[in-house]
């Protein structure tokens, strides 16, 4: 009687979790599951595809592991089904080799394939022309300079909607890695080396972007915006911060080295030619930390 | 004067000084703590006169059997160690949003996390799975003793100093807040210039030099001294899974002493493997670590696996079904562990063929793993269940790590690595493998062969409790962890803002980690209360559970000596087979050699860690005496030709006829 009273209310309990975790989750943002580019889409839709096909032999172990428990307690027992020598049959072993072997074969198809069509160093196809920003992880803000457009930012990265972008990116501060879920996967921005990613956003809005990757203590502080815009916007932006936001020389850009967290959107104007390409170099030379020359 | 003072200084304590002692409140506690824990030991050593019993009986002791008990206290200590680690994490991150920076500094935060991590891979779940191989393998292989008793010892007290290294980090000056694998450029002396990095390396040096040689003493063990009868086929699965393990520490660990000790020169020596510039490859790094780091995750699972192949064969009454595939699916595992270390970093920008080839190979791993399951399943299939703590371990086993699997298979998707690397989704995958993999194995295990070690059962009642708190407390810190890596939240956050929406999951996985820490709490209480009430648990039999491999054959507690007549193994299940022929037995007694206690294990291990003590404050002349004496000790032991005795026939019969009759020696 008892045993009973606490399988109900087991089982009450469970429902209440079950529907009080669904009512939270139709309500909150969960950004990776809501992509607005096209390759977190795309990443987002391998993800369901992967989860359906392996919950398909995944789950019956569930099911077969509740009804073997239950049937074969030993307070459920009678004689007749129980033989202990039985240790061996090779049809039905060879049916669990087989069987996860199958849905081994047919997800390495599809990663074989998603993953060259994925390849974040894969151009984006588009009536557009591509934008291309240069990224650096500094000690701990990230810096992007838009070399066609002659401006910069700090923590801001601002985006034409429905344009590739193809970004460069480095590190001048231990690695990071560069992440922005709702318009694509990470990639490490490494300090002396050289990392490509395009994206193409699709929706205008403001994300939310981060280093996905340890660097030290201000590295929770290195959160940013991408805020994309429509095109004419963008250009508005741009042409706008030419002519007010000052100049990134490189005395800036050896004063933005020096460590600081949670720093605020900046704008700069006419960044001095090189900064990205002298910063990958300067590595090249020695383990220097030190002013670009 | 002052300046000659401080070269003085300088030279007898290297970068030792009043500095290092803890700047905060927070640091403070747990620097007492660790002083006061070990403190309050040697007071109650001192007021029952035990020391001369803990010299005797433990310090200088080559018995496997009390060298796995040691293991397993260091380990549950640890294990709260890093629970108190677990406890000011999840404050922190259910406190610090927005505008509010939470109890902890960044610094102070990120080094708990680095420890929490090193600690619980090293010096728990290595230290259970090693106290459970030394109290089981060699009983199940019918053997008196391991192939190198002092080696082992050795292996032991390294394991434990490595232990002490780490928190001696707490009292004097600060660990590495890098994260538990401390990736360079940020582990390298520009970016992490304090103590920090240096005790992790070489804490880690000296426990990995240790379970390299343990390795080494298995292995010899498992191949050489199994007792007559028992060939590859016929050996308990748990030993097979442990063979696996061993050969995987023996291939795996040099890397990781080889890869600490490059990292160690660049920061010594001013060399420059890992750094950013001057020809250093921060990659290099990250391949060698993760090259050990991969094949060490199956060494910490493969015993795991062993564990439950002989606790749902026991427990279904019913034989392993599927040896063969079994021993086929391990070895399996042994070789692709090693060649899928590359999808820990498929973000690094390498080209799709590399990305690809590795993702595929790590898929494939869930192949064998798919197979050990669906035997265990068939092994409970027409057998006669019977539901004790042991199972449901392996029931919450099974739901965690299909779960996990299935999160580690998504991952090993390239593209859907680029959206889950690093975050936390990543961190509830690795822990449901580990934890509900590796830890809740070795519950299940303690549980099991706890009678066979001590004499008698722990509680039930509150073993189940211990479970289920386990349990949901588990599920309720973890699930959450999967939906925030989905909101984007990346791991060793030391703060997040409020507009992330983010706090909620926090505190509800913070609640499930205070239900996993009053499990932890009922843990002790079952020891504590097992012992106590030991009279009227007494295991009498030796065979409590009714079990099939060698080990049940013998008294609980087992002698000293372990088999006072070898056994006669002609099958698997040998006592499973023995107990139902009854055949008449005609064993003889014979000599045994036993090894001599010897203190050489645990002096080596003890200026090891002096040596590494003084590397990592730069004492530069005690670090050159230490080495030396290290050097002089084993030379004296290898010098000792006699380092066992005789235990006559004569004796063996009159101790074995004292055990029959339940004696306890």
């Amino acid at each position: 009687m008892l045993r009973t009273k606490r399988r109900w209310f087991v089982a009450l309990a469970l429902i209440v979790i079950v529907v009080l975790s669904a009512i939270y989750l139709a309500n909150v943002n969960i950004p990776i599951l809501e992509p607005k580019g096209v390759i977190a889409d795309k990443e987002f839709r391998l993800l369901v595809t992967v989860t359906v096909l392996m919950s398909i032999v995944a789950l019956p172990v569930f099911g077969l592991l509740i009804y073997i428990v239950w049937k074969y307690n030993e307070k459920n027992h009678t004689k007749k089904k129980y033989s202990p020598d039985w240790e061996s049959n090779k049809f039905i072993e060879g049916t669990w080799w087989a069987i996860p072997t199958i849905l081994i074969v047919i997800l390495s198809v599809i990663t074989w394939n998603a993953t060259y069509a994925l390849n974040p160093y894969n151009p984006i196809a588009s009536k557009n022309s591509t934008l291309n920003v240069q990224v650096i992880a500094l000690d701990w803000k990230w810096l992007f300079i838009y070399p066609a457009l002659k401006v910069a930012t700090i923590n801001k990265l601002m985006l034409p909607v429905n344009t590739p972008v193809h970004f460069y990116l480095t590190a001048d501060a231990p690695m990071n890695s560069f992440w922005i879920p709702q318009l694509s996967g990470q990639i490490y921005a490494m300090p002396g080396m050289q990392t490509q990613l395009y994206i193409l956003a699709n929706q205008p809005g403001e994300y939310n972007g981060w280093s996905a990757n340890i660097s030290g203590i201000g590295f929770a502080g290195m959160m940013f915006k991408a805020d994309v815009v429509s095109a004419t916007q963008f250009k508005a932006w741009a042409s706008r911060t030419v002519s007010s936001a000052p100049a990134l020389s490189l005395a800036r850009y050896n004063s933005l080295i020096q460590p600081s967290a949670y720093v605020k959107t900046r704008f700069f104007s006419n960044p001095a030619t090189n900064i990205f390409s002298q910063t990958i170099d300067k590595y090249m030379v020695a383990d220097y930390h030190g002013a670009v020359q | 004067m002052m300046h000659i003072f401080n070269l003085m200084a300088s030279f007898w304590l290297g970068r030792l000084s009043l500095k290092a002692l803890p700047p905060n409140p927070i640091q403070w506690f747990g620097a007492s703590l660790i002083i006061l824990v070990p403190g309050m030991i040697a007071v109650l050593l001192t007021v029952t006169k035990r020391w001369k019993w803990l010299y005797k009986e433990w310090i200088t002791t080559q018995d496997p059997k009390k060298i796995g008990v040691m293991y397993i206290l260091v380990a549950i200590g640890m294990l709260l160690r890093g629970g108190a680690d677990v406890a000011l994490i999840k404050t922190q991150q259910a406190l610090s949003v927005g505008a509010s920076h939470g109890i902890l500094s960044a610094s102070h935060f990120q080094q708990i996390v680095t420890a929490h991590g090193t600690i619980m891979i090293f010096f728990v779940a290595m230290g259970l799975m090693f106290g459970i191989i030394n109290l089981i393998v060699p009983l199940q292989i019918g053997s008196r003793d391991v192939a190198f008793p002092f080696l082992n010892a050795t292996s032991f007290w390294l394991f434990f100093f490595g232990m002490v290294l780490v928190n001696a980090s707490l009292v004097l000056g600060d660990f590495a807040a890098t994260g538990w694998l401390a990736y360079p450029p940020l582990s390298e002396l520009r970016y992490s210039p304090t103590v920090g990095v240096d005790y992790w390396i070489w804490s880690l040096q000296i426990a990995g030099v240790g379970s390299l040689l343990a390795a080494i003493n298995f292995i010899v063990t498992i191949l050489k001294m199994r007792v007559k009868g028992m060939n590859f086929m016929k050996m308990p699965m748990f030993v097979w899974s442990v063979l696996g393990s061993m050969l995987l520490v023996a291939f795996a660990f040099p890397i990781l002493t080889a890869t600490l000790t490059l990292l160690a020169l660049d920061r010594n020596l001013g060399m420059h493997f890992f750094t950013s510039g001057a020809g250093g490859n921060m990659m290099m790094y990250v391949n060698l670590i993760w090259a050990w780091g991969h094949p060490e995750v199956y060494i910490l699972i493969l015993p795991a696996f062993g564990v439950f192949s002989e606790v749902v064969a026991t427990y279904s009454k019913k034989r392993l079904f599927g040896y063969t595939s079994m021993v086929w699916a391990i070895a399996a595992i042994v070789l692709l562990s090693f060649i899928v270390w590359l999808h820990h970093f498929f973000t690094m920008g390498a080209g799709s063929d590399v990305n690809a080839f590795f993702g595929i190979m790590t898929m494939i791993i869930a192949i064998p793993t798919g197979v050990k399951l669906f035997n265990w399943l068939f092994t409970m299939y027409r057998g006669k269940i019977r539901l004790d703590s042991p199972m449901l371990w392996f029931i919450g086993f099974v739901v965690i790590f299909t779960i996990g699997g299935m999160a580690g298979v998504l991952m090993a998707v390239p593209p859907i690595d680029f959206q889950l690397h690093n975050s936390l989704f990543l961190v509830a995958h690795f822990h449901m493998m580990i934890v509900g993999g590796v830890v809740f194995a070795d519950f299940a295990a303690i549980t099991y062969w706890f009678p066979k070690i001590f004499g008698f059962k722990l509680n039930e009642t509150l073993g189940r409790w211990v479970f289920w708190l386990w349990l949901v407390g588990f599920l309720m810190s973890f699930i959450p962890l999967y939906i925030l890596g989905f909101m984007g939240a990346t791991r060793r956050l030391d703060h997040y803002s409020a507009s992330l929406g983010w706090q909620q999951l926090f505190i509800v996985s913070g609640i499930g980690a205070a239900l996993i820490g009053a499990g932890v709490g009922v843990q002790l209480l079952q020891f504590a209360y097992s012992i106590y009430k030991r009279k009227d648990n007494r295991d009498k039999t030796g065979d409590p559970w009714d079990g099939r491999s060698l080990e049940w054959s013998l008294p609980s507690p087992v002698p000293f000596y372990n088999f006072a007549r070898l056994p006669e193994v002609s099958s698997r299940d040998a006592f499973w087979e023995a107990k139902k022929s009854r055949l008449k037995d005609r064993r003889k007694y014979e000599d045994i050699e036993i090894p001599k206690n010897t203190p050489l294990a645990f002096m080596i291990a003890a200026l090891a860690f002096i040596f590494a003590f003084t590397v990592v404050w730069h004492i530069w002349w005690l670090a050159v005496i230490a080495l030396l004496s290290i050097i002089t000790l084993i030379i004296v032991r290898s010098m000792d030709e006699q380092t066992d005795y005789i235990l006559k026939a004569s004796e063996v019969e009159k101790l074995d006829s004292l055990y029959l009759k339940g004696a306890k020696l």
